[in-house]
């Protein structure tokens, strides 16, 4: 198998970033090792879609259903949608994608979050879902609301989705934070601004689709991933043992 | 003008909340309690992998959640690869794994490596997650020749990437992000 393309570190937010505070203690000092791509690194773990509940990727239902509620979650009804795909346009298929997000009062439903939003009786956070056979994937869910945390006083997390994504190989395993088109706290954000251009975090904000849109139920926003590209064969002339 | 290419999605923090999505049981949510993805089922000699990561003041990361990757007992990857998932206990930072010992790995031009895990660390304040492997101390002689361990110039350095043996496989690989005797990451 051939090699991934060099990650391209610049785009990504490096590891010390003082106006994130968490970052300073928690970022290596060394540069990272340089490491040659073996069988471990150009492959990964496949997950088979029926290890996924039907109900995996509709967050308005899945957390009320798993408790017995016939009740659905509180919030502005969206559906999320898009396609990932490597860098060199290529669809990345089969792959698992999970999600996690607050909800609409920007409350996790989480152990350690004491933000005082109510949490919804019907709303979990949690998601997960495979990209088809094109790379395309979506879910249902409802905008989480933005909440503040401890960091310069108090900041305020724009509203967002965790979206994790892991793609063909350990190489291209992501994990990275869906924003939404015109949410006026995304330039303020100390997070978001860990990455240094401004092109690489439009890369994180979902745009409309009006498109899309499902009449007098949901609105859409659409949300395109790349994952690392690779590269082609030019010569077979480097037994690579496998 | 080079070539252009999409630009890869940029990283963000998984951020404190990463159980809800990836881990919902130890969130407390009631989902998927029936889920022990830190538990890998093979054939193999079993061992447990424990550990701590620690921060630049050695205090436990105790929202740091773990992936594992690795080959099964006859070194196959790909679909027969294992893969395990462990989140930092948060009271104490513990990670627990339960898993195979791998065997030799091949590389490239017939040249082998020494057996090891790969693993990805994830948690609040890390932008982009770090990657690094952890190797068995009984396998000093094949330390000598593995192709990762030899491009780390310092043997303090090394060593670093290697487990302690706490009994009959029982591991400890404790991460430290930064400073005095700061693990190795790697850019794969």
């Amino acid at each position: 198998m051939t090699d991934y393309m060099r990650r391209d570190r610049s785009w990504h937010p490096p590891a010390y970033t003082p106006g994130y505070k968490t970052s300073v203690l928690r970022s290596p000092k060394c540069a990272l090792l340089s490491l040659d791509q073996g069988p471990a690194e150009t492959s990964g773990p496949v997950f088979k879609a029926d290890m996924l509940h039907p109900l995996d990727n509709d967050l308005i239902r899945n957390y009320a259903a798993a408790t017995g509620s016939q009740g659905e979650a509180i919030g502005e009804r969206i559906i999320v949608h898009g396609r990932v795909t490597d860098e060199t346009g290529r669809p990345v298929p089969r792959t698992l994608l999970e999600v996690w997000q607050a909800n609409a009062g920007g409350r996790y439903r989480h152990r350690n979050d004491r933000y005082l939003a109510p949490l919804d009786p019907n709303f979990g956070g949690c998601g997960r879902f495979m990209s088809d056979d094109e790379g395309h994937y979506f879910f249902r869910t409802i905008k989480p609301g933005p909440y503040p945390w401890p960091n310069h006083g108090s900041d305020w997390r724009p509203a967002h989705i965790h979206v994790s994504i892991f793609g063909e190989a350990f190489a291209q395993r992501l994990i990275t934070q869906l924003y939404f088109e015109g949410d006026p706290l995304i330039p303020l954000c100390p997070i978001v601004r860990t990455i240094r251009d401004d092109r690489a975090i439009d890369q994180l904000v979902a745009r409309l689709d009006m498109g899309e849109m499902r009449s007098f139920d949901c609105l859409v926003y659409r949300f395109d991933i790349v994952l690392r590209g690779r590269q082609q064969t030019f010569f077979e002339n480097r037994p690579e043992g496998m | 003008m080079p070539v252009n290419y999409l630009k890869e999605t940029p990283s963000q923090t998984a951020g404190p909340y990463v159980h809800i999505g990836l881990l919902p049981a130890q969130a407390g949510l009631a989902m998927r309690h029936n889920e022990a993805l830190n538990v890998i089922a093979a054939e193999g000699e079993r061992i447990v992998i424990e550990g701590i990561v620690h921060d630049g003041l050695g205090n436990p990361v105790k929202d740091a959640l773990i992936e594992l990757w690795q080959p099964d007992a006859r070194g196959e990857l790909g679909a027969k690869g294992l893969w395990g998932r462990a989140g930092a206990d948060h009271e104490t930072g513990l990670y627990r794994f339960e898993t195979i010992r791998p065997p030799v790995l091949p590389w490239r031009n017939g040249q082998s490596q020494a057996p090891h895990c790969s693993l990805l660390i994830f948690a609040r304040g890390i932008n982009i997650h770090l990657h690094t492997r952890m190797y068995f101390p009984e396998d000093g002689a094949l330390h000598a020749t593995d192709p990762a361990l030899l491009r780390v110039d310092s043997a303090a350095r090394r060593a670093t990437l290697v487990a302690a043996r706490q009994g009959p496989g029982q591991y400890r690989f404790d991460i430290r992000l930064q400073g005095e005797n700061e693990t190795v990451f790697f850019d794969m």
